[in-house]
């Protein structure tokens, strides 16, 4: 497929996504499980993900501030860093890495084996059942995960900090919401709906649309890895010029 | 009698491959129709297009009287209800017990009070003799359980015209027969008509009142069992030797 045609599905698909979204029926049922494979099973894998940032992230700042005599500032730069930006991206690239294969392979599996004819051909929706409650739930599932992850990262924080210091839990996190401001935080939470929409929607229509047999399966999940991780710097591009621009 | 899908001058190609040139042919209710032909002459294809899955690109294709093309997704999906599909793999789903699979179908129909949807469940498997299996998930299934599951599933709507894909390929002889058998018994039981795709010659033998037999896109020949199996064209005979 050449790349202007995809484009163009791509398109059509996410008009779709639109429309069936508003239409009768609603698959509440289907939603809740799918948030629950997407979300809650997503949970260790950005906790532990989380934590090690936040470890990491502080360690390796120490050394540079003490350069300069302002360790003290520790608890703020990594906040900042962690909430504006590598938190959201970094769990967004997981999410991507996990879900967005899953989804890919899961949606092209059912079409090679023809589960997604079998629903149609009972007079049902598939792209009702199978894309929009997987696409919604990516979308509400992810900036959940983040503001999780987020909180996990700051801990870790916590941890290293004390690792070579001491500082009491309470002023290491009045530190830290006092350099956060709300133009840190609320459009860096924004982007992750986006983030969350674009992984979801890029490898349900890799999978829906996939061709080739089984060897289709595996071009699904990897390209909707690829796709969902290349959008996900896109859309967070996007929203810094954005944010730049506002605040 | 009374015809329930009608195809006139039905026409598919994909790409510079002619797969149906042009095909004729009507189904009556109550009838079991089966088509034989080489593996890639357009079987699924032909009965993939009698359900909207592949949209032909000549000729019409009617069902219970009205042609299906140009038809609203809303007024195709009603007729599709009518009609059942067995497809070659089954097709269950995958993250859904036995007992989901066949209340899928189910769930756009009027609200059913719990132990009505569980007596048309129990119904529809009491009919393959796989009761038993109502909570396990596919991946616990042989090949002729999932076979017979996914023949519970399309059975569960009740349809008028049952369309089997293969539906004893890939297994053994006795589960090849016992498959054909409850085909022939959902004709009686429920007096349904039929296509049933096969290269199975005793699956053809035991369910067919009628058998054609599709060579480069058109219909070779049609007749009895009896009759295609005696006939004098030696490629139609190297079916049945």
């Amino acid at each position: 497929m050449g790349f202007f045609e995809e484009v163009t599905l791509l398109t059509k698909f996410t008009f779709r996504f639109f429309r069936e979204l508003f239409k009768p029926r609603y698959e509440f049922n289907e939603f809740v499980r799918q948030s629950y494979l997407i979300g809650y099973k997503s949970f260790p894998l950005v906790a532990i993900t989380g934590l090690i940032l936040g470890l990491v992230m502080t360690i390796q700042s120490r050394p540079t501030l003490a350069e300069f005599g302002a360790v003290s500032w520790l608890p703020a730069m990594v906040s900042v860093s962690i909430v504006r930006e590598l938190g959201p991206t970094i769990f967004a690239l997981i999410f991507a890495g996990k879900v967005g294969s899953g989804i890919g392979a899961e949606l092209a599996s059912m079409k090679v084996t023809e589960q997604i004819d079998a629903m149609e051909v009972s007079g049902m929706n598939p792209y009702k059942y199978i894309v929009v409650t997987r696409v919604l739930a990516t979308t509400l599932m992810l900036p959940l995960l983040v503001i999780l992850g987020d909180a996990i990262s700051l801990y870790g924080a916590y941890i290293a900090v004390n690792l070579k210091g001491s500082v009491s839990f309470h002023l290491f996190f009045l530190q830290v919401f006092k350099s956060l401001d709300f133009s840190d935080v609320f459009p860096a939470f924004i982007k992750t709906f986006f983030f969350g929409f674009a992984i979801g929607l890029i490898s349900c229509f890799k999978g829906y649309n996939s061709t080739n047999g089984t060897e289709g399966v595996g071009v699904a999940a990897n390209t909707s890895v690829v796709l969902g991780s290349l959008s996900v710097f896109i859309i967070d591009m996007i929203a810094v010029q954005i944010t730049s621009m506002l605040y | 009698m009374e015809t329930v899908a009608e195809i006139t001058h039905l026409r598919k190609s994909f790409g510079t491959n002619h797969v149906l040139n042009d095909i004729n042919l009507k189904i009556n209710k109550g009838e079991n129709l089966v088509v034989l032909g080489k593996s890639g002459s357009g079987k699924s294809v032909l009965i993939k297009c009698l359900v909207g899955l592949i949209e032909p690109d000549e000729g019409e294709i009617f069902l219970f009287g009205e042609n299906i093309a140009g038809l609203k997704t809303g007024k195709l999906n009603i007729l599709r209800k009518k009609v059942g599909f067995l497809f070659q793999s089954a097709a269950l789903y995958d993250s859904m017990s036995v007992r989901e699979n066949l209340e899928f179908p189910l769930r756009d129909l009027k609200a059913k009070p719990r132990e009505e949807t569980d007596a048309l469940v129990i119904e529809a498997l009491q009919n393959v003799g796989l009761e038993s299996a109502i909570d396990k998930m596919p991946s616990e299934l042989s090949g002729g359980m999932r076979k017979r599951v996914g023949l519970a599933r399309t059975l569960i709507l009740k349809p008028e015209i049952i369309l089997y894909d293969e539906p004893t390929t890939g297994l053994d002889p006795i589960t090849s027969r016992e498959i054909s058998q409850l085909i022939l018994n959902m004709q009686k039981k429920y007096n349904t008509a039929s296509i049933i795709i096969t290269h199975d010659i005793e699956c053809a033998r035991i369910t067919a009142n009628r058998v054609i037999i599709i060579k480069e896109g058109i219909v070779l020949a049609e007749g009895t069992f009896k009759e295609i199996s005696e006939s004098k064209d030696e490629w139609i005979r190297s079916f049945f030797n």
